[in-house]
């Protein structure tokens, strides 16, 4: 489903990936780990087609395509979701308005009629309630004065609601206390099937707890320096970063 | 002959049937000699700065219509706010229109101010209310109280609620060019009492635009509406105005609001459109605990220019006043906000917030914004701000990231920065009427029901 070869990417100059190769199958869940500035970020903003950063070398392939030259938009449309380690508060426009925008846009994109209000109605509900989502709190300004912990459960109620073929969770159990982080977790099995992938970034074990996965990877100053499986993030849990 | 003589010399013949011996005659004259020697702004006048009112103020214009314009029902019932039942005062280029107006003597006056002024019974309404909040050093204040004779006359008494909202609707008609109309309205909330009050101002497309050489002749015209407000001990107003005109016409209005203790009053001033736009809106604050609202959202394009100057006088200790003005910039469009707050010495405790936001999204809009503190006490809260500038890129990007196409992704933003004004505004019919104008004015379809 994803194919990343040999990708380097700058910032403003500065090289920040620098020869990251990955392979991720439908079905399948993969976790990257990393100390703090190794990259995750800009890999997970790099897939989801940022365009403040600037792939030098390398490709990223998604179903067979290249998508280097695809908006964040189109990616969306095809199917990738990134939640956001930062989501950014935007006062003036609901949770619920936002959400219908988006779920319109993407059918409209993909040549398909808008889904009727009762419908959209009683998909907002059946995912808030998956994720224990209150409904006063879809009527709120979309993040603004979100807790840390809101936040990531509206990043994953919005994924709930989208259905993407590839997700990538950028941190998203930093800010969720442990019942929360509980309820996210089983969302996100709960949305897994055998047609669709995650990939889990975090920088804990303890999020691999509930979300287990069939690959580990360790990313090091812009490459990943080691692959396995869930048992690698129990040795990294234990002996820190260093030992790779 | 410029404007101002012209208008001097009109005067006699306009006050010709007048009754020389009534007080509003007297004030009439009184103020067309001021006027006479103050004369129109210029741009060397502080005031007047950054808007270029002299382009308006052509020579052909005239306080004298030339006949009665009739307009189809359908078109007027347009501009109602619609969904409620409003009282309602519909003044067709100047000129009250009774056939589709709603007005009521039950307890309650809304009705046309001339019925007041020309009535002896109101001599007492007039001797006290008319005329005694308006600034005299201020141009078309004066030329208003000179020529003013139609409005709305809105009188609450004690302790009413009142069960309705009311509009008060200007159309200009466009069958008649170079006209200078000169509303006047004079609104009275008693003591306790409660009301909310919609103003607006419309145009229907000038006739014979067909014909191509009619630009030549044809003078765009000018609104200069007046409005006094008294709002008394406990009373609580919310009062609208919506200016969503024409390119073509302009309007200067003056509102000036004068509150005693304990009061409420908020105005919202939606500001869509229009040649020349200028709204001096004034609130003077006699009494404690007083609370003044300032808002408002202007959203313009093409050539477009729109000018706030707010003035908010604490003149009593322990108040509030709050201020936040929205502004949407595109095409060549160019707005002014001026914010001035005067706090006295005596006004201690007292807690004045301003804030002016702006988007430009046009490579050639602008905006100048001014906050004026004139702050004579010591203990006192006022904060202000102001920002100009684009949406705001991360922003775009995570509503991209969802699927939201980058044109509809600008427009959701662009429709959240403004929308955040309308929290205020509680009559719902006119959240959603106002919405919807929002939308269509940024001109994309948002996914959802507004
Ligand atoms: N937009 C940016 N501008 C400048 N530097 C950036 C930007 N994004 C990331 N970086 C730099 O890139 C490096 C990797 O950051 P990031 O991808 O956020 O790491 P991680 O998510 O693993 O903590 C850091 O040194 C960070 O300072
Ligand atoms: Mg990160």
């Amino acid at each position: 489903m994803l194919k990343i070869e040999n990708l380097h990417v700058s910032v403003e100059g500065k090289e920040i990936l620098k020869g990251v190769s990955l392979e991720v199958k439908k079905g399948e869940i993969h976790a990257i780990m990393g100390p703090n500035g190794s990259g995750k970020s800009t890999l997970s903003s790099v897939i989801a087609g940022n365009e403040d950063y600037e792939v030098t070398k390398g490709n990223i392939y998604f179903n067979n395509e290249n998508i280097e030259d695809l908006s964040a938009e189109e990616r969306a449309h095809k199917g990738i979701f990134m939640s956001f380690q930062y989501p950014v508060e935007i006062p003036g426009i609901t949770v619920t308005n936002f959400i219908k925008t988006a779920i319109n846009s993407n059918l409209k994109a993909r040549g398909l009629k808008e889904m009727p209000a009762n419908e959209m109605l009683k998909k907002i509900r059946e995912k808030a309630d998956l994720l224990e989502i209150d409904s006063r709190f879809l009527s709120r300004s979309l993040n603004e004065g979100f807790s840390g912990g809101e936040k990531k459960r509206n990043e994953i109620f919005q994924m709930a609601m989208l259905e993407p073929t590839l997700a990538i969770l950028d941190e998203t159990d930093s800010g969720l206390d442990i019942d929360a982080l509980r309820i996210v977790a089983s969302g996100v099995n709960k949305l897994k099937n055998k047609d669709n992938a995650t990939v889990v970034i975090t920088h804990y074990q303890r999020l691999l707890d509930h979300i287990i996965p069939d690959y580990v990877h360790v990313l090091q100053d812009g490459k990943i320096a080691r692959s396995g499986d869930k048992d690698l993030a129990l040795q990294l849990e234990e002996k820190g970063y260093d030992w790779i | 002959m410029s404007l101002k003589e012209k208008l001097v010399s009109s005067f006699l013949a306009f006050e010709l049937d007048a009754d020389i011996n009534s007080p509003v005659h007297d004030i009439r004259s009184k103020s067309i000699k001021e006027f006479e020697k103050i004369g129109f702004p210029d741009r060397k006048n502080e005031f007047w700065k950054y808007t270029p009112i002299k382009k308006v103020l052509s020579e052909e214009l005239t306080v004298f219509k030339k006949k009665r314009h009739l307009i189809d029902f359908e078109k007027v019932k347009d501009f109602f706010v619609g969904g409620i039942e409003s009282y309602k005062i519909i003044l067709i280029d100047g000129t009250y229109d009774p056939l589709w107006s709603n007005t009521t003597h039950k307890g309650v006056d809304i009705c046309i101010l001339s019925s007041v002024l020309e009535n002896d019974k109101y001599s007492n309404v007039i001797s006290r209310y008319y005329n005694k909040l308006i600034d005299n050093n201020e141009s078309f204040s004066l030329l208003n109280s000179s020529f003013s004779k139609e409005g709305a006359y809105i009188h609450i008494p004690k302790n009413l609620e009142l069960d309705k909202p009311i509009e008060i609707i200007h159309i200009n008609s466009g069958g008649e060019s170079s006209l200078m109309l000169q509303p006047r309205n004079l609104i009275i909330l008693e003591e306790g009492s409660k009301a909310q009050i919609i103003e607006s101002h419309y145009s229907l497309q000038e006739k014979n635009t067909n014909l191509s050489n009619s630009k030549n002749n044809h003078i765009d015209p000018l609104t200069n509406t007046l409005t006094e407000i008294y709002v008394e001990e406990n009373a609580n107003l919310d009062y609208y105005k919506i200016q969503n005109d024409l390119d073509s016409t302009s309007i200067i209005d003056n509102t000036y609001i004068d509150q005693k203790k304990d009061s409420v009053a908020s105005c919202h001033t939606f500001s869509f459109g229009g040649n020349i736009v200028r709204n001096n809106l004034n609130f003077y604050q006699n009494g404690k605990n007083i609370n003044s609202i300032l808002k408002g959202i202007t959203i313009l394009g093409s050539n477009q220019h729109t000018d706030h100057h707010t003035l908010v006088h604490h003149a009593s200790p322990n108040c509030e006043s709050y201020q936040e003005y929205k502004g949407i910039y595109n095409d060549k469009s160019t707005g002014v906000f001026n914010g001035k707050v005067v706090v006295d010495k005596i006004a201690q405790k007292i807690n004045a917030f301003q804030q002016n936001n702006n988007l430009l999204m046009g490579d050639h809009s602008s905006v100048n914004t001014k906050p004026q503190l004139e702050i004579f006490a010591d203990d006192v809260k006022c904060s202000h701000g102001c920002t100009i500038g684009q949406l705001d890129k991360s922003a775009l990007y995570y509503l991209k990231t969802r699927g939201i196409p980058e044109k509809e992704a600008k427009g959701l933003l662009t429709y959240a920065f403004a929308n955040n004004v309308l929290e205020n505004v509680k009559m719902q019919v006119l959240k959603t009427k106002i919405k919807k104008i929002i939308a269509n004015k940024i001109g994309v379809s948002l996914g959802f029901e507004l």
